[in-house]
């Protein structure tokens, strides 16, 4: 494990307020502020132990599967005239990248003498991965997940019963992530002695897009070294899918300082934040934000539950104003086509959110010739073989 | 209406000064029968009344609220048709907004904190918008004369109460207790408890509010604090039976801590 960041880097601490330039900070509940100090203290003193570092390796090691392979995709990548090479986050355990982030946060919330976790999740991989987490360490585990989203991810969410958590499905709003995240807030203001907010992305108040970055990183670390190895050189463009945009902010931070590499973080069109947004102040955070005239939050829609929030991660946003990450976004049917194509290509199911990287690089392939893109393939996508059953019947 | 009244705290402190406590019942904007709402609110005995400006993910309210809230805005409302109808409310009681702060950002601090003075409202409470993100929206509030009401919460430790005392205009808001806005079986142990604290360290009027559910709670919290606020308690009884029901409720609550 790496290793701290260097004083030039791209991918600075934010600073004393929680900000990236004029993203970040902390907009919370007053009932909320001791919390949120006490976590980021406690976060940067385990962060800079050695102890607590290598007790995160050990369970990446011998719980989830790291270091995660990479799958140069060869058929896929013959039809397209571009050097594809996976990233397999969908091989860790529970099956995305969401673990990574969760395995952390749940060490800390052990070392902070909690004995409760409150998580949100859009897909359910975020509430697998707190309430797998949660069995492993001995913590309680409450997921609040839009019912919406309980609906078309049933499976996920007995996933999280058989584990032991309490799912609560939240009728509030849309009805998806982003009240999941509401509501996941409310219960912590009430519930704040015991219990760690266990956020599922990079976002909300200041440490979380922080420290979800530092625990997504690993990826990114790992992916730097391994394509060096398989092809000798940096990759040529870095792309990953955004939700809240913790999978693509593990992956850039080992690519942000490479000048030579072009980042992309690809959205839904139906919740471009950045595409479409403009800055305001949610969950905690002023980032961009999809709102309507008067700046009531917007519902994003995305076939992909994961993906559908109105909101980003401070520092994408901060990436997209220096100008130094790219945000487009693709369609939903351009994703079925993507999820289709991967899966016979290359027999790698992807997940819906991690498709649409797959959907930006088919589709920008022309201009892509004779490059290597390294894709952050987030999750698989076992969870929504039941939704695809539905739309690609009678197709296949 | 004179100074004196449009100022929350100059008008507070006089009533207190007077040995009165203090009620400010809390009104969604929006919701059918708000306006007559808030008039009965001030014909009824309350010292202020809290205009709550509904936004789509109020993260410190509970499910009346919340509910009321959506109601409205499926209605239609926005902040300009609140603000709008606040000159024809024609009461004699100042004025306070609740909303959360991308409301404010949107339009920017600037424009907001004009647009509440040119309405006629005297204060501001934002309930996710704690001291330390507080200087652009303090700033412009100051220079348009509305006064920011700062939310002192149980978590905080002693040293943290006199800089948010101290950055407080109107009253001192007390939360009540761990949690979001919604009526309890008890008031928490808690609402007296930082009210106690509160008083220690400040002259402004110390108001309770957040589980502050009848008029037995307010009696006990007002013990303790210059006053209360009362939210979810008023706002289930105007979607349930209309604003005649909440001058009734805010009469009994008045009758209650009117009480020695
Ligand atoms: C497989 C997968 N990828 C991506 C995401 C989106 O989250 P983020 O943008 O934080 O990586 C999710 C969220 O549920 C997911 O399950």
């Amino acid at each position: 494990m790496t290793a701290d960041i260097a004083a030039d880097s791209l991918l600075a601490a934010p600073d004393a307020t929680g900000r990236f330039g004029d993203f970040g900070g902390r907009f919370v509940p007053e009932t909320l502020v001791p919390a949120c100090q006490e976590l980021e203290s406690a976060f940067v003193e385990a962060w800079a132990d050695p102890e607590f570092r290598r007790e995160l390796a050990d369970v990446h090691r011998q719980y989830s599967g790291r270091p995660s392979i990479m799958t140069e995709c060869h058929n896929l990548g013959a039809r397209l005239g571009v050097r594809v090479i996976l990233k397999r986050e969908d091989l860790n355990h529970t099956g995305s990248h969401k673990i990574n982030n969760v395995i952390g946060q749940a060490l800390l919330a052990k070392r902070m003498g909690k004995t409760r976790i409150v998580a949100d999740t859009g897909a359910g991989q975020h509430g697998v991965a707190s309430a797998t987490a949660a069995a492993l360490m001995g913590l309680d585990c409450k997921v609040y997940m839009g019912a919406v989203d309980v609906e078309r991810q049933a499976l996920n969410v007995f996933r999280m019963k058989l584990l032991g958590a309490d799912v609560e499905s939240v009728e509030s709003g849309s009805r998806t992530l982003k009240d999941a995240v509401n509501e996941a807030m409310r219960h912590w203001v009430a519930n704040v002695g015991d219990t760690y907010f266990c956020l599922g992305s990079v976002v909300g108040p200041h440490p979380y897009p922080y420290m979800v970055r530092q625990f997504q990183s690993i990826i990114g670390e790992e992916a730097h070294a391994q394509i060096h190895e398989m092809t000798g050189a940096l990759p040529d463009v870095v792309v990953a899918c955004v939700g809240g945009g913790s999978n693509a902010m593990g992956i850039f931070a080992g690519f942000v300082d490479e000048p030579t590499t072009r980042l992309v973080g690809v959205e839904p069109a139906g919740g471009a934040a950045i595409g479409r947004g403009v800055p305001g102040v949610v969950h905690g955070m002023r980032s961009n934000l999809m709102q309507d005239e008067v700046g009531q939050v917007e519902e994003a829609v995305s076939i992909s539950a994961g993906l559908d929030y109105p909101g980003v991660g401070p520092e994408h946003s901060y990436l997209a104003q220096i100008g130094r990450a790219e945000y487009p976004s693709v369609t939903d049917d351009e994703v079925v086509e993507a999820f289709h194509l991967l899966s016979r290509t290359e027999g790698i199911i992807p997940a819906l959110e991690s498709a649409h990287a797959v959907a930006w690089l088919t589709r920008e392939s022309a201009q892509l010739q004779g490059q290597t893109v390294l894709l952050n393939m987030s999750g698989r996508g076992d969870k929504d073989v039941a939704q695809m059953m539905d739309i690609l019947d009678g197709r296949i | 209406m004179d100074d004196q009244v449009r100022s929350l705290e100059a008008a507070l402190r006089a009533k207190r000064a007077a040995g009165r406590k203090l009620l400010v019942p809390y009104i969604t904007g929006g919701y059918p029968g708000w306006q007559d709402a808030i008039r009965a609110c001030a014909a009824n005995g309350a010292d202020a009344v809290e205009i709550g400006i509904p936004f789509s993910d109020p993260v410190m309210d509970g499910p009346v609220i919340q509910a009321a809230s959506q109601a409205a805005l499926e209605g239609g409302i926005v902040p300009s048709k609140i603000l709008d109808e606040v000159p024809n409310l024609d009461v004699d009681i100042p004025l306070a907004v609740m909303t959360y702060y991308n409301l404010v950002h949107h339009p920017g601090p600037e424009r907001f904190a004009a647009n509440l003075q040119r309405a006629g409202i005297a204060a501001a409470i934002l309930p996710d918008l704690p001291l330390e993100e507080s200087g652009p929206w303090c700033a412009a509030a100051d220079a348009a004369g509305i006064e920011t009401i700062m939310l002192a919460a149980p978590t905080a430790p002693d040293e943290r109460l006199p800089r948010i005392a101290a950055r407080a205009r109107g009253f001192l808001y007390s939360v009540g207790l761990l949690g979001v806005t919604g009526e309890r079986a008890s008031l928490a142990e808690t609402a007296t408890d930082l009210a106690a604290r509160l008083k220690a360290i400040t002259d402004l009027p110390v108001l309770v509010g957040v589980g502050v559910s009848d008029a037995a709670q307010a009696y006990q919290a007002t013990r303790v604090a210059d006053g209360v606020i009362q939210g979810a308690s008023v706002v289930r009884r105007l979607m349930e039976s209309g604003p005649d029901a909440v001058g009734d409720y805010v009469a009994e609550v008045r009758a209650a801590i009117d009480a020695d």
